[in-house]
């Protein structure tokens, strides 16, 4: 689960990492009282809150340039504000259609420190697992405010990771590690000590998923702060987190999406046209792959799960033709231990319930198979039967590039 | 041979009387495992009953290992208490713990795997669909299932399968099977970041088994440890390897149903993964459709 940088920045206030004063609002009414609580000597920054990055660099809809922006004056911010609040933003997470902005957050600006090349003073700080150990590791950089990606393909030795040993937990030693791998001394050093061991502290005992502060920033005033927050949770342990549950921003995520998790469908909608609905995740994944092996373009994932019963058949295909993209649909479901016979029915009961005009290419294999075969084949419906993934791919392709 | 479970494997059942535990457990009772268990806190001296067979229930993991010899355990807690059940099969010194769970948080393994390091019992999974090594009836008849694959698939043979995928694997040991090549195991390690058994410690074991002659390994997008796998058998694998990788198609950033498949870097991707595989003479799968042909391809010509 994915919050917001305001939201993540009131966590981290909570548990004492230094962050600039803010306040978000949902409406235009409340700028005005929303800027009066801010301290404004060095300006105001205006940020469009959604669930994507590259903001700053984002381009509205109505042709405003940058969802993250700098005023001097209150004034200012009033209007840059007026000129997010509603729109739509573009930016290169967010595909073509870009996300509506629907909360501003109004901080302090900071004053920027500056290095001795004259580059701002900005470092990146990071919180995750790390796969190949299975332990939460921390990754440092002297070069924020850029895509880590990029320092680490081009200048990997200013990149800095330290592991945790989750029997111990972070160790004063390895805090200190980083904030001399990252050159501070002094009060500076002290203030990256504890905010490191802060931020771990936050994302152990609030199962995050990640954690991301880039930049991390030196203000002229010699304090350290978090200038952006970047938190996702692990959704397996939302149970023991009521208060995180509760900054869950539905509108930031798509409504196809949360109607499929409430039957207990797990669908990614995509750019193709070729729905499919598959039991099981991994063969989900590889049917989606098969599809554009043989020329075809995958609209979705949608994984049934092991299950797949009837209503959750139905509720699939009303997904599925919500998306006017689908030109055709291919059902593919290893029926291990469930019989094929009832799969089949559903199938049926589905494409007549929702009146199924698109093609469709059902490939069942499991038990009770043959029967499950005859089923469709007597449903007096146009549904053309699968031998092999392979088989039932090529032929959804054909009917869909008829 | 096989690996790690043989067809006279005792095995306990966690969360036996929970609908999702019981309905598997018969299951393995009717494909002719030996589940001599079931382990459910509370219920322990009740018995569960299926076609004529009893099995008793206990309190405790130990009390169950001690009393009916059993020495791998199948676990079907829910989430919230699935760490502690492996930990407690840990506890009690079992050869196995296999936890099908799905919906484990990540911070829980990541706990339980630290405190499982140096201990013998080893885990596979979880949110994995266990592990079976068929028998030698009809329709495979009598081996061992421990989790929720369907039995009747499998046929007793001489290829190893190992994948995080249920249904995946399933596909790739029905083609197999209907090609008359049997397998020695079959392994689901499952689709979580943090499991317990890789794709790597399951070829290792593969390549040291005198019965498993051929090897299909079936991953996907996330993550790093089907090259790992990859690497390792290209410098001591005695045995030939067919591969699949599924997520080509997957977008960067989005997770796939499993926690683990999620494009992170430029190292995770479905292609990155398949280059290496090549690179390692693996004999790669175009399609989920070909992967036991892929096999046979290097194996038998």
């Amino acid at each position: 689960m994915n919050i917001h940088e305001y939201q993540a920045k009131a966590l981290f206030a909570q548990f004492g990492v230094a962050v600039p004063k803010g306040v978000a609002t949902q409406s235009s009414a409340e700028f005005a009282q929303c800027l009066s609580q801010i301290d404004g000597k060095n300006g105001y920054m205006v940020k469009s809150q959604i669930h994507a990055g590259g903001r700053g660099k984002g381009t509205f809809t109505n042709g405003f340039k940058g969802g993250v922006k700098f005023a001097p004056t209150r004034e200012k911010a009033l209007e840059h504000a007026q000129a997010m609040l509603g729109n739509t933003l573009v930016t290169a997470q967010t595909g073509a259609e870009g996300r509506k902005v629907q909360t501003i957050y109004f901080t302090e600006a900071a004053n920027l420190g500056k290095r001795p090349d004259g580059r701002d003073d900005e470092y990146y700080l990071a919180i995750l697992l790390d796969r190949a150990t299975s332990q939460p590791v921390i990754v440092a950089s002297t070069e924020g405010g850029v895509e880590i990606e990029q320092v680490a393909h081009a200048t990997p030795e200013k990149i800095f990771k330290v592991r945790v040993d989750p029997a111990v937990g972070l160790q004063a030693y390895q805090a200190r590690q980083l904030a001399f791998a990252l050159g501070f001394k002094g009060e500076l050093f002290k203030q990256c000590v504890n905010l490191v061991t802060k931020l771990y502290q936050f994302y152990w005992e609030k199962d995050a998923a990640m954690v991301e502060v880039n930049p991390l920033l030196v203000t002229q005033e010699g304090q350290l702060l978090a200038l952006d927050a970047k938190v996702s949770f692990d959704d397996n342990a939302l149970f023991r987190h009521p208060d995180v549950v509760a900054l869950r921003d539905l509108n930031e995520e798509d409504s196809k999406e949360i109607e499929a998790s409430k039957f207990g469908l797990s669908y990614i909608a995509l750019d193709g046209n070729i729905a499919c609905l598959v039991n099981g995740a991994g063969l989900a994944m590889s049917t989606m792959d098969i599809i554009q092996h043989f020329g075809g373009s995958p609209a979705n994932f949608l994984d049934v799960g092991g299950g797949a019963s009837q209503d959750q058949v139905t509720a699939a295909f009303k997904i599925i033709l919500g998306d006017p993209n689908v030109k055709g649909i291919l059902v593919n479901i290893f029926g291990g231990i469930m019989d094929c016979n009832v799969i089949a029915s559903g199938i049926v009961a589905a494409v007549k319930e929702t009146g199924l005009k698109l093609p469709l290419v059902v490939r069942l294999e499991g038990n009770n198979v043959e029967a499950g075969k005859a089923t469709l084949a007597s449903s007096g419906l146009t549904i053309v039967s699968g031998d092999s993934m392979a088989d039932a791919a090529q032929k959804i392709v054909k009917l869909v590039n008829k | 041979m096989s690996i790690l479970v043989k067809e006279d494997t005792r095995i306990l059942v966690q969360g036996i009387t929970g609908d999702f535990g019981a309905r598997h457990a018969r299951l393995s009772i009717d494909y002719g495992s030996q589940v001599v268990a079931g382990v459910t806190p509370g219920k322990g001296g009740q018995v569960f009953e299926h076609n004529g067979k009893k099995v008793p229930i206990f309190n405790t993991v130990a009390e169950a290992a001690k009393q009916t010899g059993a020495t791998v355990s199948a676990i079907f807690v829910p989430p919230p208490f699935a760490a502690d059940a492996i930990l407690e099969c840990v506890d009690a010194d079992l050869d196995l713990a296999v936890a099908i769970t799905e919906g484990i948080p990540v911070k829980d393994m990541i706990r339980a795997k630290r405190a499982m390091q140096g201990k013998r019992t080893r885990l596979i999974g979880p949110n994995c669909p266990g592990l079976v090594t068929p028998g030698r009836g009809d329709k495979s008849y009598g081996g061992c299932r421990i989790g929720i694959a369907p039995g009747y698939i499998h046929r007793r043979g001489k290829v190893g399968v190992v994948s995080r995928s249920g249904t995946l694997t399933y596909e790739a040991v029905w083609q197999l099977t209907c090609r008359n090549q049997g397998q020695s195991t079959c392994v689901g390690i499952g689709g979580d970041p943090v499991n317990g058994t890789s794709h790597l410690d399951v070829i290792k074991l593969f390549n040291e088994d005198p019965e498993t002659e051929a090897i299909i390994m079936i991953g996907e997008i996330g993550g790093s440890a089907e090259v790992e796998a990859a690497r390792w058998i290209k410098a001591h694998c005695k045995k030939p390897v067919a591969g699949f990788i599924a997520g080509a198609t997957a977008p960067a950033g989005r997770r796939m149903g499993h926690a683990g498949a999620v494009i992170g870097g430029s190292e995770d991707t479905a292609a990155a993964k398949i280059k290496i595989f090549h690179e390692c003479g693996i004999s790669v799968a175009a399609t989920p459709s070909d992967m036991a042909d892929a096999l046979l391809r290097i194996w038998k010509g």
